[in-house]
């Protein structure tokens, strides 16, 4: 068990470490919603599963999509 | 150099969040106010998921402020992206095949999924917020598979205020026969029963129809406006 949160943990700071360093916005967009769908998973093993659920619908899938809306109506790389 | 100041401020607050949570304990033991929750929540709300009768009885005044904030920043949006003069709706490509018969088979299921997750809110996890929430992404789905579907404004709109109306009159309600706001007026039943916990279930179905709705409205302006 705690090698599993431990794995989801450090995948969670690469996910966050890269969507602050990605210069394709959409990629950055995707790395941010990794973090947020792992921090879902740890609130379940956490027992909050309403937390997780809430954490997985609107994190992960609301947020991701309007930030993809918002960047196809801008640029989609940083200079 | 602006990146790196950047990621150096962020291990500086990361630092300071984590000293001062570390004396913390995790976990255990619990506050007085959580203690008594759990030990009396089920008996006096007649809900069997605690948190579902903090969010919507102890607290359930919070909760509308909650539906309230959320209400505001979608008709914002909304003003907002209708001021800015609403523009034609591009030629998008469209589906391909594949893609637009998942959608159309996997939207009702999200559909059922997320009116089970708020219609068993005090039973089960989940609620109105997170019911509300699936079943905008359920329409999300169907704006990316089939570009062509919209849905109706008008009933959108129609569900968005039937569901905040219908919270404050059940508040109303609790005012006049309870004699305070959002009283549980309604008779409890046993737990772990579908008709149970008086108007616990009734307010997460208000609070599911609005967030979806409302959360769909948001993405359908947003979808319209690119």
């Amino acid at each position: 068990m705690i090698f599993i949160v431990s794995f989801l943990v450090v995948l969670m700071l690469v996910g966050a470490f890269a969507a602050s360093i990605f210069k394709d916005l959409i990629s950055a967009v995707i790395a941010a919603a990794l973090v947020s769908l792992i921090a879902s998973i740890l609130f379940y093993f956490l027992q909050a599963p309403d937390v997780a659920m809430a954490e997985a619908s609107i994190g992960a899938a609301l947020t991701a999509a309007i930030f993809i809306i918002a960047i196809t109506r801008t640029k989609r790389h940083e200079e | 150099m602006r990146r790196i100041i950047s990621i150096l401020l962020l291990v500086i607050v990361a630092l300071g969040i984590s000293l001062s949570l570390a004396k913390i304990p995790f976990g255990t033991p619990k506050t007085k106010v959580g203690r008594y929750y759990i030990n009396k929540g089920i008996k006096e709300t007649g809900a069997a998921n605690i948190v579902t009768s903090v969010v919507v009885n102890y607290r359930g005044f919070d909760t509308l402020g909650e539906v309230t904030v959320l209400f505001i920043a979608a008709i914002g949006l909304g003003a907002v992206l209708t001021a800015s003069g609403r523009e034609k709706m591009r030629k998008t490509e469209p589906a391909s095949m594949v893609l637009y018969t998942g959608c159309r088979l996997l939207f009702p299921l999200i559909i059922i999924f997320g009116t089970y997750i708020f219609i068993h809110g005090h039973l089960t996890p989940g609620g109105g917020f997170q019911g509300g929430a699936i079943i905008a992404s359920g329409f999300l789905l169907i704006y990316l598979g089939c570009r062509e579907r919209r849905i109706s404004r008008l009933a959108s709109n129609l569900a968005e205020s039937l569901g905040g109306l219908l919270f404050v009159v059940i508040g109303l309600f609790g005012l006049v026969s309870g004699g305070y706001f959002l009283s549980n007026f309604l008779p409890k039943g046993t737990a772990n029963e579908l008709f149970s916990a008086g108007i616990i279930p009734i307010i997460y179905i208000a609070i599911g129809f609005k967030v979806g709705s409302e959360l769909t409205g948001i993405i359908d302006n947003l979808i319209e406006e690119s």
